[in-house]
């Protein structure tokens, strides 16, 4: 698909990021002096309480949000404005209801002007990949939320990104298919080198698909700590939860996650 | 279909069922027809389609399907009609009323079929000034609504005129209009304009203003302009109010359309209700009334089905059944 990013340089780099959400009534800081580079090909997933600023961070990166101080470069560019070179998984699911799944997904084709034989392929794969096929004229109204998730993700991947961003993806899917969808992820970047960024509430989601976890303090959002996760690059999700090493890290989190909540 | 969707992803169907409690207590329950609309749950469930079977998606209705729901969603009005008739020619008939202030419905038919080819003219014109009213005011409404949502400055610039334009009342300047552009046909239509407007733009604000901010969130990640943003995310999206706003405006285009015969014409339904009215011929007048009423009836039916025919995802036909809102 796409080729490994092979080049030196840094996919996100964020220096000194400060928000601050001024309204009538109050001041809201969301981020306070942020600083995190991330490397092509690095999956960095992200925890922290609610609140705290993640999807936030997301949003700067893709150049949706501005921030009040600090700097962002997106492939060594500047971030100023909506960036494109990306594919966003937000929050909720975010599909056009008059839509069925693949035109769901091909939006971001007709979206880009992309050529449209070539991206009806990458569809249709994209649709077997993760399990959707039988359902692609099935308005959003029609799927479960775990599917319509899935549908996001396949339009996220559809112009496969150099640089993909989630919000939760998985948040809304049932236990079993949210390890299948972790599984799924985890093999699509190994195949893609693409860089990933995931924010997540599942400290197992975190550990497992992350080659770094960045844990995040209560608003206003600092990073407390980032840990890399010392796994082999190809895992296996039953492998990977009976791992001692996944247990100490899962443990870590979990403490470290308890006081910044704690703190709040 | 839905079983070679069960076959190819097996997988996908177990763990879906798997998770199926879960989804129950978070989400809308999926056999209720019609998901998160209230409305469909009011309506009683003889015609909704069989409940969608779990993991799969209820099937697209057939045309049969379809007839047998037109079938039932006709019914009950037919029924309300016919003991209206009825009740009407029991008063008439029994003269409890007398016949020069209510025909009877065969003294309104006789009229109709007699004086038919007059009667079709007048339909035609005032037909003809409401379709051209209407589709000015959808037209100007639709070209307001985008400049006003849009744009703050136009927002700020346009309202107040847009506000004062449907306050004055129309009647009230109908004289004017004839005044300025005489007895033909275009104080009529600028009437109807000026009447049908209003519901266009304000329903067509709301549904633009409608847009979920993640949604254009989401269209700039793309990297697409403002054009393709509305064609592709923010018109679709506006299309359920601004039906709405049209179905009102094409009932309201009748009525300017009338008030403005009445005026000043020298033909239409409007001008041969003031003639009757006039010679106390009560069952013309009644001819006349019901042909207005059949204009209206039958515009806001064909916007009525453009909006079926446009809009299939909307929440309000999601059961696929009535043809008329309810
Ligand atoms: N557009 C906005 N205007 C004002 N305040 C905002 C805006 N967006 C976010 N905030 C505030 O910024 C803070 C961080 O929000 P954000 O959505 O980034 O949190 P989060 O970490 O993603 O939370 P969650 O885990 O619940 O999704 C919150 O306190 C929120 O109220
Ligand atoms: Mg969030």
């Amino acid at each position: 698909m796409t080729a490994a990013p092979a080049q030196a340089g840094t996919a996100i780099g964020m220096s000194n990021l400060t928000v601050r959400f001024s309204s009538r009534r109050s001041q809201t800081t969301a981020l306070d002096d942020v600083s995190l580079d991330i490397e092509p090909g690095e999956f960095v997933t992200i925890v922290g309480p609610s609140g705290c600023g993640k999807s936030t961070l997301l949003k700067i990166v893709a150049g949706l949000v501005r921030p009040t101080s600090g700097e962002v470069s997106l492939l060594d560019r500047p971030v100023r404005g909506p960036q494109k070179e990306i594919g966003f998984v937000f929050q909720k699911a975010a599909l056009l209801e008059w839509r069925g799944a693949r035109a769901n997904i091909l939006l971001q084709a007709e979206m880009r002007g992309m050529d449209r034989a070539q991206a009806a392929r990458r569809a249709d794969e994209l649709i077997e990949m993760t399990g959707l096929t039988g359902f692609e004229k099935a308005l959003p109204h029609e799927l479960s939320g775990g599917m319509q998730q899935r549908v996001a993700l396949c339009r996220a991947l559809l112009h496969a990104p150099p640089v993909l961003l989630m919000d939760e993806p998985f948040g809304a899917l049932d236990a079993l298919t949210r390890e299948q969808m972790n599984a799924e992820l985890h093999r699509i970047w190994r195949e893609t080198g693409t860089t990933v960024v995931l924010v997540t509430h599942s400290i197992a989601e975190a550990v497992f698909l992350g080659t770094r976890v960045v844990v995040m303090s209560a608003r206003p959002g600092r990073i407390i700590r980032t840990f890399p996760v010392e796994l082999p690059a190809h895992r296996d999700y039953a492998q990977v939860m009976s791992d001692p090493r996944f247990d100490r890290l899962a443990t870590d989190l979990r403490g470290l996650l308890g006081s910044a909540a704690a703190n709040h | 279909m839905t079983e070679n969707a069960l076959g190819t992803a097996g997988q996908q169907a177990a763990t879906e069922a798997a998770g199926g409690d879960r989804t129950a207590t978070s989400s809308p329950p999926p056999g209720s027809a019609g998901g998160p609309a209230p409305v469909d749950s009011a309506q009683p469930s003889t015609v909704g389609g069989p409940p969608p079977d779990a993991g799969g998606r209820p099937p697209r209705p057939t045309l049969g399907r379809r007839a047998l729901a037109l079938a039932d969603s006709l019914w009950r009005p037919a029924l309300v009609l016919a003991a209206f008739f009825a009740a009407w020619w029991f008063v008439a008939a029994r003269e409890y009323v007398p016949n020069y202030l209510v025909p009877t419905p065969g003294q309104v038919w006789t009229t109709m079929t007699d004086q038919w080819s007059e009667l079709a003219r007048h339909t035609m014109v005032t037909l003809y000034e409401t379709v051209l009213g209407f589709v000015l005011a959808a037209a100007l409404g639709l070209a307001a609504a985008v400049a006003i949502a849009y744009s703050r400055t136009l927002d700020k610039a346009l309202y107040p005129i847009v506000l004062f334009a449907q306050v004055i009342p129309k009647i009230a300047i109908a004289p004017l209009l004839v005044v300025w552009f005489g007895l033909g046909l275009t104080p009529k239509i600028i009437l109807a304009v000026l009447i049908a407007f209003f519901p266009v733009v304000i329903s067509g604000v709301a549904g633009l203003r409608s847009t979920d901010p993640e949604l254009l969130d989401l269209a700039a990640t793309m990297g697409a302009g403002p054009w393709r943003t509305f064609r592709k995310i923010r018109f679709p999206n506006a299309l359920p109010h601004l039906m709405a706003g049209l179905k009102v405006a094409v009932t309201l285009a009748v009525v300017g359309a009338v008030v403005g015969e009445f005026v000043g014409a020298s033909e239409g339904l409007g001008y041969v209700l003031l003639l009757a009215n006039g010679n106390l011929d009560a069952p013309l007048l009644f001819a006349d009334l019901i042909l207005m009423s059949a204009i209206g009836i039958v515009l806001f039916v064909l916007v009525e089905i453009a909006e079926a025919l446009l809009i299939p995802w909307h929440a309000s036909r999601r059961a696929g059944v009535s043809l008329t809102t309810s």
